[in-house]
């Protein structure tokens, strides 16, 4: 047996005090397809930070921990000595020049020169290109991936496909490779796309490149894999060979927290599941949303009177797009019919006059004035759409004391710690802020509330406040609430029911004490009658 | 006591805290020589008056998140073209200025509106795009001038008889009826009361108006758009507001400004208006994103003040004429620093 390619040996990271990794240690062999499997913020791209020698890594105090490369003790400290030392990584999105020819791509900054008459004088920088040779290496690295396309046509107008196996090309031209990191590499092809691109890697496999394969699609786990890691908040849970795994077991990994399921089903007493009793209050039809990152194709959804829907999935699915296509701020297509009216979509006063209400995931963007005063905050969107806090008379001018004494009740009610209605909202923490934008929606009295990411980037502290607060408006004030979160800890605390997203459409409406198997699977994009669970 | 201190600087602004500073020192100079300084802060006052309607019109475009209103001179124009009318029907008095004011008014309505339609295309090259509309529409308007059909032969040329002269006396119309107007002395001071007062009744309509339902929705609209969207607002019908009320007050302004100078000046003159406004409203502590109405009084006292004071005052020091060149320093160098910043505000 040769020395591994890579060892990581009790890698611990930590930023600003929270500890994002834990001790993780794993190999990687010569020529092994090692996956790495996790939900969003398990750690998987941080540990490709350590590895790969980015700056936001050492820009935060470093790592602890051990990184071996070839049984050689590493530390980078920039990208480039990564890549010196072999390791490769194709991102996401694609670093391409679309303008140029896939062979100056491939060998962008390492293109090969031969002298000439300026060089011979003014050095060898301006040596010219060796066309002839680039177009070689080019051809041999795409032969290398089975690509029949040309290496002299322009990246401009390839299938993305194509673009992906370009990218990989490049990093094999570099001659050194060892190891090459894909990090989601199939999230943006199409089906059969993917399938070549899983023959491609697996034919790099055999001759000798170790890949670290980052994905969510747990069948391409299971279709390429030697061995399978698997992360969770910061920890490795398990990391063996392929064969002593099944989907389901991965998809149970991969989301089992402990989860204190609350009662909340039990106290309420109302029926979990779709009730044919119930009223529908939104029903959702083929909505289509383009929302950058985030579209949905066509989701097909009810919503009953007085529940809590948790929306959830994991990023890049759509589940954001829900809430900010019905309230028409992307521009979306399909049916929503509200309290049995057509909603007009694109329209976000339409939306707003119907009764509905919106606490927006970008808070700082779209949710707050973040100059104006925490008094204007709650009641700007009330003003504007309902006429509310408005002196009679023709001039409609606003009501500066009645505007006073709403805000210093909402701040009481809504606990929002503050030096008065006058503060200004940018200074306020991130958990204030968000209690700002419940008030604002709260003021509105809306029949259905969408709450977007409520927790994201607050304190502990304020998280648990912030949900209380959902779950009473919910309780006490008969609002509808539509809650999406990429914490499924967090919406099966607080929901009826949860709808999970996955690549733009409905995988399937959980029951917030369904197994962690059955979450697992439907944001990985199975059914659990597919795989055989219940 | 520190404290104190520290808010107040805060408040005031260390740039407004140095021009206040330098304006003192002038005036304490000026009492050492021959000058009278009762004039020279009596002629602050009218052009306080003059000017204040001008940097006011900045307020709306700022608000709205347009930027400041370098197309000012699409309101001048048709503050002209209202007091020119009032000049052919020989109307004189408050008389030929309030139909100079109605005519002006509803052309730049409609002026203000199509400027807007041109600015709503543009978003973020706004005031870029602003200044080369005004200097495009003060060289276009050139060519109306002399093809207009105006009779009255005490604005054509006299010789040819066609054309307006480049500039024509208000003497004989409403030259002075602002600045007349229940003006009193105090002090040795001259205070121009009804030009005051029309200052003072246009800042508390402007300052009104920013309390209503479409001025708060205007600022709201300026601050954050894509807050405004989500609480159902139309980004391009308050932007097109904010722009209309601008070119309505530099309409208004300019009939004013034209009462108080007494002369009507055509063909180039109103190329660089907004210059002067746009340098008072910044000096105030107004930034390109913020502005308020109190900033704009602030900027238009201690900007004309310094203007007035500095000019008899430098050259009774220096010999020769500096004092239009510091001038010309002064305010496009506080031009420049304002847009330099984003923050404005307290900061400014």
């Amino acid at each position: 047996m040769s020395v591994p390619v890579l060892e990581m040996k009790n890698i611990s990271k930590s930023y600003y005090g929270t500890q994002v990794l834990k001790e993780i240690n794993l190999t990687v062999k010569q020529g092994e397809i090692h996956c790495l499997v996790g939900e969003n913020g398990a750690g998987k791209s941080t540990l490709m930070n350590i590895l790969f020698g980015m700056s936001v890594i050492s820009q935060t105090g470093g790592y602890e921990g051990e990184l071996v490369i070839n049984g050689d003790i590493r530390e980078f400290g920039s990208p480039k000595e990564a890549i010196a030392a072999g390791i490769g990584m194709v991102h996401q999105e694609f670093m391409l020049l679309p303008g140029f020819s896939v062979t100056e791509n491939i060998k962008l900054n390492r293109e090969v020169t031969k002298p000439n008459f300026v060089s011979k004088v003014f050095g060898h920088k301006l040596e010219s290109l060796d066309r002839r040779k680039m177009a070689q290496d080019a051809r041999t690295s795409l032969d290398k991936l089975g690509m029949s396309i040309d290496e002299w046509v322009p990246v401009a107008g390839l299938p993305v496909g194509h673009l992906q196996f370009v990218e990989i090309a490049r990093e094999i031209d570099k001659g050194n490779l060892q190891l090459l990191v894909l990090d989601e590499p199939t999230a943006v092809l199409t089906e059969s796309e993917a399938e070549q691109f899983l023959e491609v890697i697996q034919r790099l496999a055999n001759s000798g490149i170790s890949i670290m394969f980052i994905t969510h699609r747990l069948d391409e786990v299971m279709a390429v894999a030697d061995t399978i890691t698997i992360l969770k908040d910061g920890e490795l849970v398990k990391s063996a060979p392929r064969q002593s795994f099944t989907i389901a077991q991965i998809a149970e990994l991969m989301v089992g927290r402990k989860v204190q399921t609350s009662g909340r089903i039990g106290v309420h007493g109302k029926p979990a599941k779709d009730g044919g009793a119930q009223k529908r209050l939104l029903e959702v039809r083929d909505l289509k949303v383009n929302m950058p990152g985030e579209r949905l194709r066509g989701v097909d959804l009810d919503v009953f009177e007085g529940e809590i829907l948790g929306i959830g999935g994991l990023a890049g699915h759509g589940k954001i797009a829900l809430a900010n296509g019905i309230m028409g701020l992307y521009p979306s297509g399909g049916q929503v019919r509200f309290n049995m009216i057509d909603l007009p979509l694109n329209n976000p006063k339409a939306a707003l006059d119907l009764g509905l209400a919106f606490v927006s995931e970008d808070r700082r963007g779209v949710g707050l004035v973040l100059e104006d005063s925490i008094a204007n905050n709650i009641v700007l969107t009330s003003m504007q759409t309902q006429e509310k806090f408005l002196k009679p008379g023709p001039f409609k001018l606003k009501d500066i004391t009645g505007i006073e004494e709403h805000a210093r009740r909402a701040i009481q009610q809504f606990d929002i710690r503050c030096t008065g209605p006058d503060q200004i909202v940018r200074r306020l923490s991130g958990g204030n802020q968000q209690k700002v934008c419940l008030a604002r929606a709260f003021t509105q009295e809306p029949k259905l509330l969408f709450v977007s990411e409520p927790t994201r980037g607050i304190d502990i502290g304020a998280k648990t406040r912030v949900l209380e607060l959902i779950s009473e408006l919910n309780r006490r004030f008969g609002v509808t609430i539509i809650i999406t979160s990429s914490e499924l800890a967090e919406l099966r605390s607080i929901s009826d029911r949860i709808a999970i997203i996955y690549e733009g459409k409905l995988a399937g409406i959980l029951a917030p004490d369904a197994p962690d198997v059955a979450y697992g699977l439907l944001m990985a994009g199975k059914s659990p009658e597919e795989v055989g669970v219940q | 006591m520190k404290d104190q201190l520290g808010k107040v600087y805060r408040a005031i602004g260390l740039p407004r805290l140095i021009i206040s500073l330098f304006l003192l020192a002038l005036i304490f100079v000026a009492l050492g020589t021959e000058l009278s300084v009762a004039d020279l802060l009596s002629d602050s006052l009218v052009r306080v008056g003059m000017n204040g309607i001008f940097v006011l019109a900045m307020v709306p475009s700022i608000q709205a998140g347009v930027g400041l209103n370098f197309g000012l001179p699409v309101g001048v124009i048709c503050g002209i073209v209202g007091t020119l009318i009032a000049m052919e029907l020989s109307l004189i008095g408050f008389g030929g200025f309030f139909v100079a004011l109605g005519l002006a008014i509803p052309l730049a309505i409609i002026s203000g509106y199509l400027y807007s339609l041109l600015l709503n295309r543009v978003v973020g090259q706004e005031m870029m795009v602003g200044t080369y509309v005004g200097f495009s529409v003060v060289a276009g308007m050139c060519i109306f001038w002399l093809l207009a059909p105006f009779k009255n032969p005490a604005m054509i040329w006299a010789i040819g008889g066609s054309g307006l002269r480049v500039t024509l006396t208000l003497a004989d119309n409403f030259a002075g009826v602002l600045n007349s107007s229940l003006a009193f002395k105090f002090l040795g001071l001259n205070i121009p009361t009804g030009l005051l007062l029309m200052l003072g009744l246009v800042s508390f309509l402007l300052w009104l108006f920013f309390r209503s339902k479409p001025g708060v929705a205007m600022e709201v609209v300026g601050r954050n758009p894509r807050f405004a969207i989500a609480s159902g607002l139309q980004l391009n019908t308050y932007r097109s507001l904010g722009v209309v009320l601008s070119t309505v007050l530099g309409a208004v302004g300019y009939v004013v400004y034209a009462q108080s100078f007494g002369f009507v000046q055509l063909y180039m003159a109103p190329l660089m208006m907004a210059f002067p406004a746009v340098a008072a409203v910044l000096i105030g502590g107004a930034s390109t994103k913020e502005a308020t109405v109190l900033q704009a009084l602030i900027g238009v006292v201690l900007f004309q003040t310094l203007l007035t004071v500095a000019m008899p005052v430098t050259n009774q020091l220096i010999q020769g004429n500096i004092s239009e060149i510091a001038r010309v320093i002064v305010s496009n160098g506080m031009i420049l620093y304002a847009l330099t910043r984003t923050t404005g505000g307290e900061q400014a």
